[in-house]
């Protein structure tokens, strides 16, 4: 594209954005190997705004996996006890 | 007849889970406590297929899982679709990413937990279809691993990647835009195209049109 050093390594740091994004839920879910996840951090230690992007992913990952969780009607555990206690009572015997 | 005494001892602790996962599914308390019974129900019936020293958690979802396609998805008569539009990845930290949460002093977290309420959350949640809704839910409410939602949903583990990164990009699209309409968020329209870069961009490359 250019002879210039300076925008060869550009492209270089580019690709190197490029990948680390295409990787981030990968990543984040703590499914890559070794290998990735060292060039993915060690790229994140010099690109701020990869890790600027990273960390409003798992921000946002954490806001929303909170807010989904729900409290169990109390009655439900005694409901299934119950059921449970009926059905071995029944003689569901192996 | 042991073993079965041993179930509950040992399946009952995942009750809190299964019910916060029904809930999400059936999008109804009432049917979410008779869905989590009626799991425990075949769990216990099939607890001999169980094998010993295996994943108890993933085996109860996989039972949650399929009760809920073979039961209630089809008495809820509502279309599912199996489209979703594809939305690039960091749809809304290229949107609202760099808020003046340093500026502020505030946390990124507390940041976003503003911009959103719960019911949206659950809303954005809801609306996905239920192939994407259902793997994103094993994975971020969950946390469970691609290898563990294959075998929940007993499809290959491509496939669950695949609507995990989908569903959830589309997740983050339906948060921008009840954001939008709520006025917590000042942004592009949705359609709007953002470009590439980092969102603090010189201007004259923000927008590409005239």
């Amino acid at each position: 594209m250019s002879d210039h050093h300076h925008d060869h390594d550009e492209a270089v740091h580019e690709h190197r954005c490029d990948d680390a994004i295409a990787q981030i839920q990968a990543f984040l879910d703590g499914e890559l190997d070794e290998a990735t996840v060292a060039r993915i951090e060690a790229h994140l230690e010099d690109c701020s705004p990869c890790l600027e992007a990273y960390d409003f992913e798992a921000e946002l990952r954490k806001v929303i996996a909170a807010r989904l969780r729900d409290d169990v009607p109390g009655d439900l555990r005694t409901r299934i006890t119950a059921v449970l206690d009926r059905l071995e009572s029944e003689g569901g015997g192996s | 007849m042991a073993d079965r005494a041993l179930f509950a001892e040992q399946a009952t602790p995942f009750i809190d889970q299964l019910y916060g996962a029904a809930v999400r599914m059936t999008r109804n308390p009432a049917d979410a406590e008779d869905l989590v019974q009626e799991t425990f129900v075949r769990a216990y019936k099939g607890y001999e297929s169980f094998q010993d020293g295996t994943n108890l958690r993933a085996w109860l979802f996989r039972i949650l899982t399929n009760t809920f396609i073979n039961s209630y998805r089809a008495a809820q008569r509502r279309p599912e679709q199996s489209e979703l539009d594809d939305v690039e990845e960091l749809y809304l930290y290229r949107r609202i990413g760099g808020l003046e949460a340093a500026a502020l002093g505030r946390s990124a977290e507390d940041e976003l937990m503003d911009l959103f309420t719960d019911s949206q959350i659950h809303d954005a949640l809801e609306a996905l279809p239920e192939q994407f809704r259902l793997a994103v839910l094993l994975a971020d409410v969950e946390g469970f691993s691609y290898k563990e939602i294959a075998e929940i949903l007993d499809v290959p583990i491509g496939t669950v990647m695949s609507r995990l990164h989908r569903g959830r990009r589309a997740l983050q699209k339906s948060l921008y835009e009840f954001a939008r309409e709520r006025g917590a968020i000042r942004g592009p329209a949705p359609g709007e195209d953002v470009g590439e870069s980092e969102t603090a961009v010189d201007p004259a490359t923000e927008t590409r049109g005239p």
